[in-house]
């Protein structure tokens, strides 16, 4: 006889398919009765902002002389897009993101095969001690390497004032390249944890007998990792860099922190926030917000389209 | 302890999809009933209806003479042990246990759940295992526990879920002993849902057999074997499954595949009027032609037919043969096939035999079966010709002698033993 | 498991101290700045010369210089982050019962819409919403804070708990039903042992998340009213005019740093699991 378990008529499934009955009705009217106000208020948070700041972009709007606001059509977008500042921002920007990105996933991979692999006791340690980086405030981070590497707080001077190009009298937040280099570190630091818990949970996705049997079949270590496990977890590597580079893109406190963008540090979200928070030009400001925002969306849809990271794998599963 | 009438249930989705077509059954108190089916025959909605999980949309369904249609799950004071056992993880052995009686606020002291959690466990023999959590037993042990939880309720009755098809076949022939010596000895009404005949046919007093929804027959195991109502009831009970072969008529005689039969006096006006006609002859009313008596061998047919493969069993043989079916017959016995969950594999007819026989596989064998036996179905409504009421009726009685029989000599040990 | 060779053993040693280097250093290194002297800060050491605790009179005993400011914001911190969590949980719980047990047209947009959120730069929120709330009378105050505070902590905790309540035995439900339970007792007795952790861990993730923010804090606040502790740490100024604010930053930075690392070290288990759970799936 056969052992195929018994299939009860299920109600979601015989509801999608009739569509408007009345209990498909009431089942939805409950659905969003409850997630509803969730839903609103993140549109609210949200989607309102985003238009209302593209609304303001088009109006030549200063906070300082609120009376002159004035039309301008998408004037404040050729300004902020003929500045070197806003490409030099920009330039920054990527420029961390990618080296961040590219730098968490290394070593976030190796994290997260220390974890997978780590025998039980050692386990629980190693997995409080990697999320502590997580738990901590950004800003605190950006003190701590700061302080760090201060030329008068600083000890790293001192440590490593044998390597060439290192002094005493280094001073590293006076040029660019020093400057973003503690700025990255910062940023590696504390978000590294992120990425290496979502490689963690793609690689305790891939089955153990999948590698015992490449084992079996004479893959050594090596192989065994680049052509089982790697490419069996190809969908949480794609949907962690997406993340962190989205996460890095806003890359904002440690700047702040560290060099409040001086010397050629200065990123986009820094920029928008200066523009409008500092010197008060809302309509300037909120074209940069607005462009920032397409900047996402435009890596958004490249990694959906070029990549096909599937953003949504819990969504289907929730179907 | 009570008696359960479904009178016409019908369940109707949300979607007009008819789940259940207007079931009818009685079950007498004390009664051990299977409902049993292929998948998405509504056996199983049929029993959470009975529990009140599912509502029902047309219909009377009594218990204990009340009809209980409109009543919360709770208020029918039944007990379900579920496929998955529905152990609450966070609670010990011991407390799921005795969640049915805490949830009734004042009416038990702890004193009392804690003799009757211990009762329970010493009939299903968890005493060792009280302070566990679910997550550290085994199936068995879970199922266990799931049956306590149910013998301290105190239930009307007792509904079964499927509660054996997630154990090892091994475990599953004890607890199947176990649930019927727990059935015989507290005597409550039990209804039983399964897709597997064998459990349908050793646990049951009676079984309903389901079809898309509708019930095809109700009777004892014996009833089902022997006097099978139509081409699916005979189809699903038996293992290996009855063969079914294209008989077609010419006169007196009806040509199988393999073998001429002679149509006696008894089958004759019941073929009236018909070309083609399906015949079931069980696997094991065919023999091999060589074990067979001189004397017995001029009252059946002799036939010879090619084994493709056998299988050896120890205590039987199975052998083999595959047939062209007639494309006649085709189209009922394909929808029959998947009816029954089949596969569509080949048609192949298959023979039980004695461990001893000589037949062996790619060769010829010589084999007897006795027409009496066979069994003759409409082509087209798939109805048994064969069907003999009188010798259903008088196997039902016996059966119900039999079952009264069982559960008063339980009683009177259970007696003893107190 | 296997019986470990020595030299496995070692390797797991030195992994082992290479991580917690990593994970704590930067930690370590300003928790021996909060130590130091401001008058020593310069030397060049790790750990300090001398061992004192003037820079947590700064911020902690009355009449210190940053006194006032750390003990407002640090209020402000808590409370805001606290209510925002509240918040985003009760409706994320809501929503995410609603995503795992029921059937709805929309379901899917609105877990694509907690992504998208969680994906907004949040910069682009700032600017319209600094305009708005200083004319609607919000800027400054916690309740400015909080609804902001609701687009990072709804996103992940609508996606969290759908993951969690989508691996809860819902049959439970029915189970306690036959049992003899009232609706209501089988959701509080079969339900919600069972979806409590779940709760728990995502509220501990959104007030790490709520805990963290620092654009916000600085955009949308002046004055000691609502201002949170990362963004007040970026305003404290030295005993007097003269000297830097090291010390009493690395103090506060301390303290607001101990209750993460006790969070983390009580509940590493939960934490892992939300995280992995309401990221990655499927």
């Amino acid at each position: 006889m056969t052992t195929v378990a018994d299939k009860r008529p299920d109600l979601r499934d015989a509801a999608a398919k009739a569509g408007r009955s009345d209990r498909a009705r009431s089942e939805a009217r409950l659905g969003w009765l409850l997630a509803g106000p969730a839903f609103i208020v993140m549109l609210a948070v949200t989607l309102y902002p985003i238009l209302q700041a593209f609304y303001d972009s088009l109006f030549n709007f200063r906070l300082t002389a609120p009376d002159d606001r004035s039309f301008t059509g998408l004037n404040n977008y050729a300004v902020v897009l003929s500045d070197p500042l806003f490409w030099q921002a920009l330039g920054v920007t990527v420029f961390i993101t990618v080296v961040t990105v590219v730098i968490e996933l290394l070593l976030g991979f190796a994290l997260a095969l220390v974890m997978h692999r780590a025998i039980t006791q050692l386990r629980g340690l190693l997995r409080t001690a990697i999320l502590v980086p997580y738990g901590i405030i950004t800003v605190v981070s950006a003190f701590a390497w700061f302080y760090a590497f201060d030329i008068n707080s600083g000890y790293v001077n001192h440590w490593f004032a044998w390597v060439p190009g290192i002094s005493t009298d280094l001073n590293w937040f006076a040029q660019q390249g020093t400057s973003l280099f503690v700025i990255i570190m910062s940023e590696i630091w504390k978000t590294t944890p992120f990425i290496s818990l979502l490689l963690l949970a793609g690689l305790s996705q891939v089955p153990t007998e999948l590698e015992e049997a490449a084992e079996v079949d004479g893959a050594t270590w090596w192989q065994r990792l680049t052509r089982v496990v790697l490419p069996n977890m190809k969908a949480a590597i794609m949907v962690a860099v997406l993340f962190r580079a989205l996460d890095a893109f806003r890359i904002f406190d440690n700047v702040f922190i560290m060099t409040n963008g001086a010397n050629g540090t200065e990123v986009l979200s820094l920029l928008a926030y200066r523009t409008s928070i500092g010197r008060l030009e809302i309509g300037l400001g909120s074209a940069i917000s607005v462009l920032l925002f397409l900047c996402v969306i435009l890596i958004c849809w490249v990694a959906v389209k070029l990549f096909k990271v599937d953003l949504a794998g819990g969504a289907r599963g929730a179907g | 302890m009570a008696a359960i009438t479904l009178k016409d249930i019908v369940k109707q989705y949300g979607d007009g999809f008819l789940a259940v077509k207007g079931v009818s059954l009685d079950i007498a108190d004390g009664e051990f009933v299977i409902l049993v089916g292929p998948s998405g025959c509504g056996k199983s909605t049929l029993l959470r209806m009975i529990v009140g999980l599912e509502d029902i949309t047309a219909g009377d369904l009594h218990i204990g003479g009340k009809r209980v249609n409109d009543k919360a799950p709770r208020d029918r004071h039944l007990a379900m042990v579920f496929q998955n056992y529905a152990l609450y993880p966070h609670l010990t052995v011991f407390e799921n246990i005795a969640f049915p009686l805490r949830l009734q606020k004042g009416q038990f002291t702890d004193a009392q759940i804690k003799d009757k959690v211990e009762f329970a466990a010493k009939t299903l023999e968890l005493q060792d295992h009280l302070d566990r959590k679910p997550a550290n037993l085994s199936g068995g042990q879970r199922q266990r526990v799931a049956m306590g939880r149910a013998i301290v309720r105190e239930a009307e009755a007792f509904l079964f879920d499927e509660p054996l098809s997630n154990l090892d076949a091994k475990l599953r022939g004890q607890m199947r002993t176990e649930i019927a010596r727990m059935q015989r000895r507290l005597g409550t009404t039990t209804v039983y849902v399964t897709h597997d005949q064998t459990e349908a046919m050793t646990l049951g007093d009676r079984v309903a057999v389901l079809r898309k929804g509708e019930l095809q027959q109700v009777a004892s195991p014996r009833g089902l074997y022997e006097q099978p109502v139509n081409l699916f009831v005979a189809g699903f009970i038996g293992s290996p499954p009855m063969n079914f072969l294209p008989g077609e008529i010419s006169g007196s005689t009806m040509t199988l595949p393999f073998a001429e039969v002679p149509i006696s006096a008894d089958l004759a006006p019941k073929l009236q009027g018909k070309d083609i006609v399906i015949v079931g002859i069980r696997p094991e009313h065919f023999e091999d032609a060589a074990l067979v008596e001189d004397a017995k061998k001029g009252t059946g047919v002799t036939f010879s037919a090619p084994v493709d493969v056998t299988e050896w069993l120890g205590s039987e043989l199975y052998a083999y043969i595959p047939f062209d079916t007639n494309p006649h017959v085709a189209t009922t016995l394909e929808e029959l096939d998947r009816d029954l969950d089949g596969e569509g594999l080949r048609t192949q007819l298959i023979v039980a035999l004695p461990s001893e026989t000589k037949i062996r596989d790619g060769a010829d064998a010589e084999l007897w079966f006795d027409p009496a036996r066979m069994m003759v179905f409409d082509p087209e409504s798939g109805e048994n010709l064969t069907w003999n009421g009188t010798a259903a009726e008088a196997l039902d009685r016996e059966n119900e002698a039999d079952r009264k029989a069982s559960l008063e000599r339980a009683q009177a040990r259970e007696k003893a033993r107190a | 498991m296997k019986q470990l060779s020595t030299r496995a053993k070692i390797a797991w040693a030195l992994i082992t101290i290479f991580v917690l280097a990593y994970a704590l250093f930067p930690i370590v290194s300003i928790f021996a700045t909060s130590f130091k002297l401001p008058s020593q800060l310069n030397l060049g050491l790790f750990w300090p010369k001398t061992w004192t605790t003037v820079n947590y009179e700064e911020i902690l005993a009355p009449g210190g210089s940053a006194q006032t400011l750390f003990l407002s914001s640090l209020r402000n911190s808590i409370g805001i982050s606290l209510i925002a969590t509240a918040i985003a949980v009760v409706l994320a719980t809501l929503a995410a019962y609603a995503i795992a047990r029921l059937d709805f047209p929309g379901k899917r947009m609105v877990l694509l819409t907690a992504l998208g959120v969680s994906i907004f730069p949040v910069i682009s929120i700032v600017t319209p919403l600094f305009n708005l709330w200083r004319n609607i009378g919000l800027y400054d105050t916690w309740l400015g804070l909080i609804i902001p505070y609701l687009s990072l902590t709804l996103p992940i905790s609508i996606w969290t708990l759908a993951a969690f309540f989508r691996q809860i035995p819902w049959e439970l439900e029915q189970a306690a039903q036959v049992d003899g339970a009232t609706t209501w007792q089988a959701f509080r007795k079969a339900i919600v042992p069972l979806a409590a952790p779940g709760v728990f861990t995502t509220a501990l993730i959104a007030f790490f998340i709520a805990w963290n923010d620092f654009v916000y804090g600085i955009s949308l606040t002046s004055t000691d009213r609502a201002r949170p502790v990362p963004a007040a740490l970026a305003f404290f100024t030295g005993a007097s005019q003269f000297e830097e604010p090291t010390g009493s930053i690395s103090a506060a930075a301390i303290i607001v740093t101990i209750p993460v690392v006790i969070l983390v070290l009580l509940f590493q288990r939960q934490i892992v699991s939300g995280l992995t759970q309401g990221a990655v799936k499927g």
